[in-house]
């Protein structure tokens, strides 16, 4: 399936969980926050939310800022 | 001497220092732990921004010990009640903190609040449970209605953001200080320390900065720099300065005079 993750489009397996993408992507849990078709997933729902082709992903942390 | 017993409470935290420090524009995360470090603040600011997803940069919180400080996500960037509202979602989602600095700008060039925006933006993250922090104009009539919706703190602009003009209109600031029960924070526009000590002079409880300390020639002794002029500035405040008076009035004695 694509998805397309941080403004970008991916090529990912079908049925994969969040948890599954992060993993994929070495993206720890801790301090992440993930958006998927703009509703925030909880992190209790990331081995549980099961992405879709067409989904529009966002993986945010936290930068440098004022 | 410092008192001890001084804090500044926000959204029911106690904090010892008054000065909150930005973590943006510093020359390596190396320098930016330790201008954190020497300011001792202990609120800093943080954007929200997407995952590098090839994971060849370091990440800040690689260098900074979240336990540490109470990180305020910010929502820099933002032109939209909407689209700050988002940010603050996903900052308390990544973060696990209620606490957010919420702004939300009008123009590119002056990064000035728009005010009706962060109104609406407020009153929506208020009822989700937020602590906010709004960035906004010194405007003692729109401070009290941030006050009224519910936000943690007030915090005008002395100046532009970045700009290093300092507090350009102080009776501003010192009208919504007498006129607003909340905390009154100087965020943006203080340039050099004695611009700190004459926000906290007013009698603000606290200062947020961040090109001040981030831009200086050396950051780390900026940071001191601000550390304690926030502390000199408290001090002077809380001790209660002479009247300004137009004519000289000796300290010496009269009496005693042998001429």
């Amino acid at each position: 399936m694509h998805i397309i993750l941080n403004g970008e489009r991916s090529e990912q397996q079908d049925g994969l969980s969040i948890t599954g993408l992060l993993a994929g992507l070495g993206i720890g849990l801790e301090r992440v926050a993930v958006e998927v078709n703009l509703d925030i997933v909880p992190k209790a729902s990331y081995d549980t939310h099961m992405l879709s082709d067409g989904d529009r992903i966002e993986i945010v942390h936290f930068v440098g800022g004022g | 001497m410092t008192d001890n017993t001084d804090k500044l409470v926000i959204g029911g935290r106690e904090f010892s220092s008054r000065l909150m420090v930005g973590t943006g524009k510093y020359a390596s995360f190396e320098q930016t732990a330790r201008a954190l470090e020497v300011s001792g603040a202990q609120i800093i600011t943080v954007a929200v921004r997407r995952v590098n997803l090839d994971r060849s940069k370091e990440s800040l919180l690689d260098y900074i010990d979240p336990q540490k400080y109470t990180l305020l996500p910010n929502t820099a960037g933002c032109y939209t009640a909407d689209d700050a509202i988002r940010t603050c979602r996903l900052a308390r989602e990544a973060g696990m903190s209620d606490f957010v600095k919420l702004e939300v700008l009008g123009d590119e060039k002056t990064l000035f609040p728009d005010n009706e925006e962060l109104l609406k933006a407020a009153k929506v993250l208020v009822s989700e449970g937020f602590t906010v922090l709004p960035y906004c104009s010194d405007d003692v009539i729109l401070c009290k209605k941030l006050e009224d919706l519910g936000c943690a703190a007030v915090m005008p602009l002395g100046a532009p953001i970045g700009s290093g003009l300092g507090i350009r209109n102080p009776y501003n600031i010192k009208i919504i200080l007498e006129n607003v029960k909340i905390p009154v924070i100087v965020d943006a526009g203080v340039g050099c320390a004695s611009d700190a000590a004459i926000a906290m002079e007013l009698g603000c409880d606290g200062v947020l900065m961040n090109t001040a300390i981030a831009g200086a020639g050396d950051p780390i002794a900026m940071a001191e720099a601000m550390k304690l002029a926030v502390i000199a500035g408290r001090l002077s405040y809380k001790a209660g300065r002479i009247p300004r008076k137009l004519y000289a009035n000796a300290s010496s004695p009269l009496d005693g005079m042998f001429l």
